[in-house]
């Protein structure tokens, strides 16, 4: 798409600096399209106003167990929607876990066999079992060991066990990290003698 | 590169001026050097031919809102001197999992053609696109001169292409990588591929890269990229490892802060930094995201810069009311707040009562289901409306809103430009009257004369429609999903906004009747989507005929084909093309 040359374009020159409907672009004017007409000059046949719930029949509903498949019925009151509300699947899958009570900490209750008192510590703060365990030991003022197949608990006087959220009594340890944090319901610092039942399981 | 028109043949020779004709070419190309807005320039290019060609030889951004609109050979054809392009693929309903996963927007036509066109190539700016490892590496090879690139919402492209690009482009400044999804089957260490004797980098955005990275090269890079004013992290880099970073580079303006949290296998007691120090170090910070994992005990850190922030990000952070409100205190200059819905109605007054300048709110839900409870209404809606006067844009996730509070916010902020607001709940009334949504988004389009995207929710009726078509001249992008009762909401819709250039349609009752209200206006719009309406495959086939232009797609969320006997369409997708329909659509995607 060179210039043409000074003494060709003096030909054309009207052309180029031409004022005119068409599109500057091409050198015909271009054919405006007839949509304009196409417009339904019909007046538009009153609509039965739809019952807003009969709707979902071609909405695509999810079970709400999250199983990945996709099927089309018509939806129970609390399934999910695909794609409702409108959330990136980015920012869904990367949302903070909500805490069950106060919107803030995750605490539970702490109780130690012996001890007159309970505790509550807000799981939230700790990052791995280690952390958990120095703050037990801080709180308590014992030596609170993880059981391992080979050490036993350690030498140690007692040992941190948990009710998850189905009740059962569990060893610390058993699960990853964060599906403890999101499990356990109640902290028991149970004395080690008794807590070897558990970890016969 | 420009051609030195005193020395063309034919005009006599260099010892005679230039012709007339010649100088007011060269006089108009030099005025519309100047012309930056792509608005203006379209209409600079429609005056005459003359203008035409002047205007298509200094455009040096090229801005292509559909990638399927013009074809590259065109679109390089007709502008030469491009350094810098913008394209955007898919539609927006497509974060939303409503598009089939396979259905194009491929950047690699693209740079093919631009790789030939635009050798002197500095800039590209992608969202929704494609875009692979090979493209990046392609890239590295054809633009020696390349500069920044900015990814958007894309995907198709993992490490070992960044990887690539780092070692190979040693001119690059910007690498903002934005809400990507990054594969993730080969982890390539890409940091430590810049190249060694130091960096023009001035900006590395890598939060949506869900990989573990390697720190110490970060630390080295940053320490080698004395130009580096913008660094966001992802959550793999603890708040210990921030320190180290910001430490070295006190000059960054804008910071995403990663986990926010100590690493797993930190010990409580263990010694930790003077954090406060090292932000209060940090003078030029007006921008901070990230906390991906925050422990809120930290948060006392960054009070020493929360004076001069005008942009926080804490829309990955679980904070309490008390916890949003110890730093906002601080923040009145903060212009744009993003947060969870977690801070409360009483957050969101603290808010209203310190950032006076605030003009983009975003609360998000951390519970995103239909049923959750909510934790912000129509309480934490009125108090920003009264306390953020110079409000412009406003994304607001809810579960209870009222028309009264939408009503104050139409009557106090009256330079809203973006309003949208998400009543989780489908078909919702005001929880108090138990009255649809009308009058409230009927009195944003009323009052808020600089509108110009709209997103309703909540129970709606067709009168709803009717206030938007009747006042909403200037919306250009509207988001409809779950409301009006009848063709006539659409129709009110296409009849009467007309600046519409965007439109998205889910699940409402809108049928071909309504879709044929819209013929005169199609051209004039980017694309409408509509999806779990009431639009048969025949409607669209009368469409498609009516306007040739006009490329209308047709599909299903999954990868099953639209056959023939289908009589109801699960989504219409259509937009104004040059190009006919596109040839690289996959089976499933129907064009007709």
């Amino acid at each position: 798409m060179d210039r043409p040359k000074i003494c060709e374009r003096r030909d054309l020159n009207l052309k180029a600096t031409e004022l005119r409907l068409g599109l500057p672009g091409m050198d015909e004017p271009e054919n405006q399209s007839t949509s304009c007409t196409a417009r339904s000059n019909k007046r538009p046949s009153p609509e039965v106003a739809e019952d807003c719930g009969s709707w979902t029949n071609n909405s695509r509903i999810c079970d709400a167990d999250r199983d990945g498949e996709v099927q089309d019925r018509t939806p129970p009151a609390k399934s999910q929607i695909v794609g409702w509300p409108p959330l990136r699947s980015y920012r869904k899958n990367n949302l903070p876990k909500k805490s069950t009570d106060d919107g803030g900490g995750l605490y539970v209750k702490v109780s130690m066999d012996g001890a007159p008192y309970l505790r509550k510590i807000d799981l939230r703060v700790y990052k791995s079992y280690p952390q958990l365990l120095v703050a037990l030991e801080t709180l308590f003022k014992v030596t609170v060991a993880q059981y391992s197949e080979m050490d036993g608990f350690n030498g140690s006087d007692y040992a941190p066990t948990y009710v998850d959220k189905d009740g059962d009594w569990m060893l610390l340890g058993d699960v990853p990290w964060k599906m403890f944090v999101s499990s356990c319901k109640r902290l028991r610092i149970m004395r080690s003698s008794e807590a070897k039942g558990l970890s016969c399981q | 590169m420009g051609e030195n028109r005193a020395e063309v043949p034919g005009c006599g020779g260099d010892s005679q001026p230039p012709c007339p004709d010649q100088v007011l070419e060269n006089v108009l190309e030099n005025v519309l050097r100047f012309l930056t807005s792509r608005r203006d320039r379209n209409a600079v290019s429609l005056v005459c031919k003359s203008w035409y060609l002047a205007e298509a030889l200094t455009r040096s951004e090229l801005f292509i809102g559909n990638c399927y609109a013009v074809s590259a050979r065109r679109a390089t054809e007709r502008f030469r001197r491009v350094n810098s392009v913008v394209l955007k693929g898919k539609p927006r309903f497509a974060d939303f999992s409503l598009m089939p996963l396979i259905w194009g927007a491929h950047f690699t036509p693209w740079l093919t053609a631009f790789a030939a066109a635009y050798p002197w190539l500095e800039k590209i700016h992608l969202k929704r696109m494609s875009i692979t490892d090979d493209d990046l590496a392609q890239i590295s090879h054809s633009f020696p001169h390349f500069k920044e690139l900015t990814l958007v919402c894309c995907d198709g492209f993992g490490t070992s292409g960044l990887a690539i690009l780092a070692s190979k482009c040693r001119q690059l400044r910007v690498l903002d990588l934005i809400e990507d999804e990054v594969e993730d089957d080969d982890v390539v260490d890409w940091l430590s591929c810049f190249p060694d004797n130091g960096t023009c980098l001035e900006s590395l955005s890598f939060d949506c890269v869900e990989l573990p990275i390697n720190f110490d090269a970060l630390e080295r890079l940053v320490a080698r990229s004395p130009n580096l004013k913008q660094l966001r992290l992802n959550q793999f880099v603890s708040i210990g490892q921030l320190y180290r970073l910001i430490v070295r580079a006190p000059q960054l303006t804008h910071l995403g802060t990663g986990s926010f949290s100590p690493p797993e296998s930190w010990v409580p007691g263990e010694q930790e930094p003077d954090y406060r120090a090292a932000f209060a170090a940090c003078s030029s910070l007006v921008y901070l995201s990230g906390f991906r994992e925050i422990v809120p005990d930290y948060l006392p850190a960054i009070y020493p810069v929360c004076g001069n922030l005008t942009s926080l990000n804490f829309s990955y952070a679980n904070l309490n009311a008390e916890e949003l409100k110890a730093v906002v205190c601080h923040c009145y200059k903060l212009q744009t707040l993003w947060v969870l819905d977690t801070v409360r109605d009483e957050g969101l007054e603290a808010v209203a009562t310190t950032c006076k300048d605030l003009t983009e709110l975003r609360v998000f839900p951390i519970d995103a289901r239909e049923d959750s409870e909510g934790f912000v209404s129509e309480v934490g809606l009125i108090a920003i409306a009264e306390g953020c006067r110079k409000l412009q844009s406003i994304l607001y996730f809810c579960q209870r809103m009222t028309n009264a509070a939408v009503i104050a916010m139409s009557e106090k902020c009256h330079d809203l430009v973006v309003f949208r607001l998400c009543i989780m709940g489908r078909h919702r009334p005001d929880h108090l009257t138990n009255e649809p949504m009308d009058e409230g988004f009927g009195a944003i389009v009323m009052n808020c004369k600089k509108l110009t995207r709209l997103a309703v929710s909540g129970l709606l009726t067709d009168r709803a429609f009717g206030y938007i078509g009747k006042y909403g001249n200037s919306v250009r992008t509207l988001s409809i999903a779950f409301a009006g009762d009848s063709d006539m909401a659409l129709k009110y819709v296409l009849e009467g906004c007309s600046n519409l250039q965007k439109l998205e349609i889910r699940d409402s009752p809108f049928g071909d009747s309504a879709l044929r209200a819209g013929l005169h206006h199609y051209y004039n719009m980017r694309f409408l989507w509509m999806s779990s309406c009431k639009i048969t495959l025949e409607g669209s086939r009368e469409i498609s005929k009516a306007l040739p232009q006009l490329v209308v797609e047709v599909f299903r969320s999954g990868l099953a084909a639209v056959r023939d006997e289908d009589e109801f369409v699960d989504t219409l997708y259509m937009y104004r093309s040059l190009e006919g329909p596109r040839n690289d659509a996959p089976t499933h995607v129907r064009i007709l």
